[in-house]
């Protein structure tokens, strides 16, 4: 899994930070998305799957890798 | 079929548009009106009369509303010919040009939102929850002080919100009166127009006071630091301030009180609570779904002509966006009219959809959370104090709840 993320269109609600907080944080100036982890761990896929669900600005872009896992 | 109690069976089907803000079944009150609910169920994307007259689209579905609420050619401006407006109350507010960013597009929109994302970020809510708890506790004290019985919304729902907004603000509690009153005009959905003009100036211009008065005399506040950024005039502020105030405490008020009632009606999920207080954050992901208070929906207007689910809405129509029937679409919530703690609720759009979703929900959800556990853990033997029948549900406001709860413990 590789995670980008577009901080113009990131509208701060936070979601992904309560989805998955090992991947993703808020800007301390304007809670703007900070990604932690662009290449996480299977064992966090599926938050971050969630996270890009919930994101109400489509700011999170997910592609599976190759190899899936 | 008059023995019936069902309405769900016996659908009134719409031959001409739908009447919104539509009725609730009675004996049905956490549920959407059966005329919407039909309308999902059966004409997703469907015309609706407006109060005024005017007509509007109504998409009832939950992944035609994301849509509709995600696409940059639906507009929040209320100032665009064909907005379509709820009350007579928010049309007069539409022309006075002091909505806020809540009613405007990006950028003018983004540049707002964004002087304010840093004070609702999920580390500052996080770190104010000791605070809010100690709230809520000093609350209770007071509340259950030598007592068995009091209205849990003037004592405990209302205040808590109220007190933690005016921190945030800078905005003094003592004055709480006079904003609450106003705000309760604002958001009366049969609030003259005069009334509601009269209300928005008398808080427009306390606010604008209050900015001033920072100038001169900052402190650590919200409105304080928007008047030292240096680039909004008080009149900015005021607005943007009068959308936190209104906003941070009728919503979150409404949903203290409400879902309290819901768990009260539905005793296994109550008492499943109870029992592992760790279910606290999904029973509140699950409460805003199945409760949805912003219950008459969420406005825009087409700048384009856009395609949604077979329909063409054309420029300069208006369109609602029905979040509580696609809070209840069963594709994405199977069983939706049942309150079920243990649902991973996360996708709900209680708090909207698109670059205009709630400022404000991570701040909502840690005081929901608090007030609730807090509330289910003090008072063990909560219960309602007057009959079920009797409850004043806020059928007559754009925010739902309930206007009173007298409980017992
Ligand atoms: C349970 C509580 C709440 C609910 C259900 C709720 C619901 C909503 C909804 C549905 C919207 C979207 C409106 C639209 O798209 O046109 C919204 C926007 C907003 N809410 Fe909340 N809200 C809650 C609590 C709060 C709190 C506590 C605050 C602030 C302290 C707040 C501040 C705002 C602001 C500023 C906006 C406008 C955002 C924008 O236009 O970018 N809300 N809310």
């Amino acid at each position: 899994m590789h995670i980008t993320v577009d901080q113009d269109k990131c509208c701060g609600a936070g979601s992904c930070v309560l989805a998955a907080p090992d991947v993703f944080d808020q800007r301390d100036e304007d809670g703007i998305v900070v990604l932690l982890e662009a290449r996480p761990a299977a064992g966090l896929h599926e938050a971050v799957r969630e996270a890009a669900a919930v994101c109400p600005a489509a700011a999170i872009t997910l592609e599976q890798a190759q190899e899936r896992v | 079929m008059t023995t019936a109690p069902h309405t769900e069976t016996a659908p009134l089907a719409p031959t001409a548009p739908l009447a919104v803000p539509a009725t609730r079944a009675s004996g049905c009150p956490f549920d959407p009106p059966p005329s919407v609910e039909y309308a999902r169920k059966e004409q997703p994307v469907t015309r609706a009369t407006l109060w005024d007259g005017a007509e509007c689209w109504l998409v009832t579905r939950y992944q035609d509303v994301r849509e509709v609420l995600s696409d940059p050619r639906f507009s929040s401006d209320a100032k665009r010919p064909g907005f379509p407006f709820l009350t007579a109350g928010f049309k007069e507010l539409a022309s006075s040009n002091t909505s806020s960013f809540i009613r405007q597009d990006d950028p003018e929109h983004a540049r707002l939102r964004r002087m304010l994302t840093a004070d609702f970020m999920i580390k500052k809510v996080e770190a104010m929850r000791p605070q809010v708890q100690g709230i809520a506790d000093d609350l209770l004290d007071r509340m259950t002080e030598g007592r068995t019985s009091a209205d849990l919304v003037a004592e405990f729902a209302l205040p808590l919100p109220s007190l933690v907004i005016c921190l945030l603000l800078g905005v003094p509690y003592e004055d709480h009166d006079f904003f609450q009153e106003r705000s309760r005009v604002l958001l009366n959905l049969s609030s003259t127009a005069d009334a509601v003009r009269v209300s928005q100036d008398e808080l427009l211009a306390y606010l604008e006071k209050l900015a001033e008065t920072k100038r001169h005399e900052p402190d650590d506040g919200i409105v304080s630091r928007l008047a030292a950024r240096g680039e909004l005039s008080n009149r900015d502020i005021a607005a943007m301030g009068r959308l936190l105030l209104v906003a941070g405490h009728e919503t979150t008020a409404n949903m203290t009180a409400l879902s309290t009632l819901a768990l009260l009606r539905n005793p296994r999920q109550l008492a499943a609570l109870r029992e592992d207080p760790t279910l606290i954050t999904g029973a509140v992901e699950e409460l805003l779904r199945y409760l949805t208070i912003v219950h008459n929906g969420v406005t825009r207007v087409a700048t384009e002509d856009v395609t949604v689910s077979g329909h063409t809405i054309r420029a300069g129509e208006g369109v609602i966006c029905t979040i509580n029937t696609a809070n209840r679409d069963e594709g994405v919530f199977p069983g939706s009219g049942e309150l079920d703690v243990s649902r991973d609720a996360r996708r709900h759009v209680a708090f909207g959809f698109g670059v205009h979703q709630c400022l404000g929900q991570g701040l909502a959800r840690a005081e929901l959370q608090i007030a609730i556990e807090t509330l289910l853990r003090r008072l063990p033997g909560l219960r309602l104090d007057i009959p079920f029948e009797d409850v004043p549900f806020r059928t007559d406001m754009g925010i739902y709840g309930v206007h009173a709860l007298p409980i017992a413990w």
